[in-house]
């Protein structure tokens, strides 16, 4: 199986969906002649032209309001937002409008769009740009979010995201982007609202997505070193929720700690935490612990913005927690 | 990161604690698991482990010193971390509450509602000291148990008197490798260990002094007085002829060089005949006389600070060879004070036997919750009455205090003669 970057799996799923459907185009800043601000789009321009690959002007809300515009009349437009900071400003169009109009206009109007690009923390790019959104958009019904971790998950999800018919947020992660990692050379999907178990393990269950994957992985890896194996849960799709592999792991183990790249209050993890003592409940042998940001806007100095995130010393530490040793 | 080290609830009717020793300084290197001290409860001491790691930055309770569980008796730390606050805390805490207050409003939030119940002998559900004239005081009703989901749930499915389990998690939570524990402990080894040493002498006390109380003092003190004026005591004595028990005995030590007591062979009658008569094996709960499924069998042992009363778990289907194993294990280590909570806990039955010290015949205070307490003479050679004449027999007097609220005269007579009729017929016993 070829090895490529999460960059090119994005690239190959935006570019074998507008093969295969011409109603599929993308639009965004720098999108087209510049390639991308992370190169995500490189040569679509070139191959699908200035119809099907449009710059726009510096308006978030503009582009996500043609993308929702252009999908209730059957297109199925990809917009790209540079970074999911800047995605606030469509807030409207996104939860007023895209999330919406399926359920008020009674199933007759659908919005088969995707927004996309990258979310949470990069390297010393400072308050301003370095949020994880991830728990504003879920809180949202009308909305499916999505969250690879992995180049694979990626190229087959973004494909899913792309075909189906509500509006779907697909979060991917800037220091993903030159991941490497195993994907089939054959045409493939992977269904929205499916888990994926990243690790095997009896001990605890660690939930994690996108980046914060990393962060459990290497956590598992020095777990292990002591004897404790972690199983590693990524959801990859946050709303819908896939439950089901979450709770069939941590019945497994009795031991559950969420880790999120976000801020800690109301975050996503929340969600979980709550899923899973109430059905969980008599198979928990301690409290679900969360890992997450700090509660204060991400610092720009290098130490602290490293104190900020959750690094695997701190999983492991949440789950020596939960396991009481 | 700072962690509190609180003084752990190490048995269910734990309300405070002395620290025999520190187990590390100030300034030591700590990590989760290390021993920190070892503490006297009021039934054993053990030792109490660090749940955090860290350095060891202050302790707060000096080696010798008292605390009530949930206290704060020390602090781990990073090396230069800030402990102020956290002392701060601790001693506006300690402050509030009054001076040998037990359980203190301890300074964490996951204080311990330290129960004062008086549930040493722990049914499944903490016996509610019932109804007038004497109520506990409020806080006892509670008698709340913590544990985790999964633990509360491995127990119910096993049967595991969770009262009986003592929790190794933050604030004594009992968790799942607790229960496990408890159910995989083993029976003693029928090749019972070293023999048990004499009693310890009487300490010798200069007359007129105030003897401190200790945690077994104190526990003995409130639990008995509790059961003695709100469990309405009757007495019902009956004689036992041993000559064929004596018999046995001797059988037995000659041909198979095995030495079983008395004791031991009351304990298997006495553990047969509550299978025939439930109520016997019973707890009064205020609401409902809870009869027990399973007959456990406390023999009350003198230590140099009071007595315990060591468990042998289903004695009705033990035999009475590993009986006798089992309770020379059991007493030895309860000398020693190494009796694990689960070994003193959770009895349905109690023999008191004074017998070593050639006594004839007395009453004994029912250990609460359970109904009935058997105290148990010494056998003696008499004169007896045989086809009317006068010969000579082995007697033993034993007398039966009855909890008038669960057991009546009558069912304490034919419980009795049951006791008899197997002693008196002791080769039953060896089935």
């Amino acid at each position: 199986m070829p090895v490529i970057t999460m960059r090119e799996a994005l690239n190959s799923a935006m570019r074998e969906e507008m093969r295969r459907d011409p109603s599929v185009f993308l639009l965004g800043e720098e999108v087209a002649e510049y390639q991308g601000a992370y190169k995500i789009t490189q040569g679509l321009f070139q191959e699908f032209g200035e119809w099907r690959v449009r710059d726009t002007p510096i308006a978030e809300e503009a582009i996500a309001g043609v993308a929702v515009g252009a999908a209730f009349v059957g297109m199925r437009p990809i917009a790209e937002m540079m970074t999911f900071n800047f995605s606030l400003l469509a807030l409207d169009q996104i939860v007023n409008h895209a999330a919406k109009y399926r359920y008020m206009s009674g199933g007759q109007i659908r919005c088969p769009m995707v927004m996309r690009g990258p979310s949470g923390a990069a390297a010393q790019v400072a308050a301003q740009h370095s949020q994880a959104f991830e728990s504003w958009f879920v809180h949202i019904p009308g909305l499916v979010v999505v969250m690879p971790s992995t180049p694979k998950d990626a190229k087959g999800l973004l494909k899913s995201a792309i075909r189906d018919d509500n509006p779907v947020i697909f979060m991917e992660n800037e220091v993903l982007y030159n991941l490497k990692g195993e994907v089939p050379e054959a045409e493939y999907t992977i269904p929205l609202g499916l888990g994926d178990v990243k690790r095997a393990g009896k001990d605890v269950t660690i939930v994690a997505w996108s980046r914060s994957v990393q962060y459990a992985l290497q956590a598992a890896e020095l777990l292990a070193k002591d004897g404790v194996e972690a199983e590693l849960v990524d959801p990859r799709t946050l709303r819908p929720l896939d439950e089901d592999v979450i709770f069939e792991s941590v019945r497994k183990t009795n031991r559950c700690v969420v880790v999120e790249e976000g801020w800690r209050y109301a975050g996503f993890g929340a969600e979980i935490a709550d899923r899973v003592q109430r059905e969980c409940f008599d198979e928990l042998d301690a409290p679900v612990i969360r890992v997450t940001a700090a509660d204060v806007p991400m610092p720009y100095s290098k130490m602290l913005e490293k104190a900020f995130l959750p690094q695997p010393e701190r999983v492991v530490e949440a789950v020596r927690q939960v396991l009481y040793r | 990161m700072i962690t509190r080290v609180v003084l752990a609830k190490l048995s269910p009717t734990m309300e405070e604690g002395t620290i025999v020793k520190w187990s590390k300084q100030e300034g030591d290197v700590v990590k989760v698991g290390d021993v920190l001290a070892e503490i006297e409860t009021d039934k054993a001491n053990m030792e109490m482990e660090a749940l955090g790691a860290g350095v060891l930055r202050k302790l707060l309770v000096p080696a010798g010193g008292k605390a009530p569980v949930g206290a704060l008796i020390g602090v781990i730390a990073d090396a230069g971390e800030d402990i102020a606050p956290t002392l701060a805390e601790a001693a506006k805490a300690a402050a509030a509450a009054p001076a040998p207050a037990p359980p203190a409003p301890a300074p964490v939030a996951s204080a311990a509602p330290a129960s004062p119940a008086p549930t040493a002998a722990a049914a499944p559900r903490a016996p509610i000291a019932a109804a007038p004239p004497a109520p506990p005081p409020a806080a006892a009703a509670s008698g709340r148990v913590k544990a985790s989901p999964l633990a509360r749930a491995i127990a119910s499915r096993s049967n595991v008197p969770l009262a009986a389990v003592a929790g190794s998690g933050p604030g004594g939570r009992i968790v799942k490798r607790d229960v496990e524990g408890y159910i995989a402990s083993p029976a003693p080894a029928r090749s019972a260990p070293a023999a048990a040493r004499p009693a310890a002498p009487v300490p010798t006390v200069v007359a007129g002094t105030a003897l401190p109380l200790s945690s077994m003092r104190r526990t003995i003190a409130k639990r008995l007085s509790e059961s003695a004026f709100t469990a309405p005591h009757f007495y019902v004595t009956v004689e036992i002829e041993m000559d064929a028990a004596v018999s046995l005995r001797e059988q037995l030590l000659r041909a198979e060089e095995v030495k079983v007591s008395f004791n031991d062979l009351l304990v298997k009658a006495c553990a047969k005949a509550l299978t025939r008569f439930p109520t016997v094996n019973a707890s009064w709960t205020g609401e409902t006389i809870q009869t027990h499924a399973e007959v456990h069998i406390g023999v009350a042992v003198s230590v140099p600070d009071g007595l315990i009363t060591p468990v042998v778990r289903n004695a009705d289907q033990k035999h009475v060879v590993d009986i006798a194993a089992e309770i020379k294990d059991l007493a030895a280590r309860a000398r020693d004070k190494k009796l694990k909570p689960e070994e003193f806990m959770g009895s349905t039955f109690t023999i008191s036997n004074l017998g070593m010290f050639d006594v004839t015949e007395f009453t004994a205070i029912i250990n609460p919750p359970e109904s009935c307490i058997l105290a148990v003479g010494a056998v003696r050679k008499q004169p007896v009455v045989k086809n009317d004449q006068l010969a000579v027999g082995h007697r033993m007097k034993v007398t039966l205090s009855s909890d008038h609220r669960v057991v009546d005269g009558a069912l304490a007579a034919q419980f009795l003669a049951e006791v008899r009729r197997l002693l008196e017929n002791p080769a039953s016993l060896l089935l």
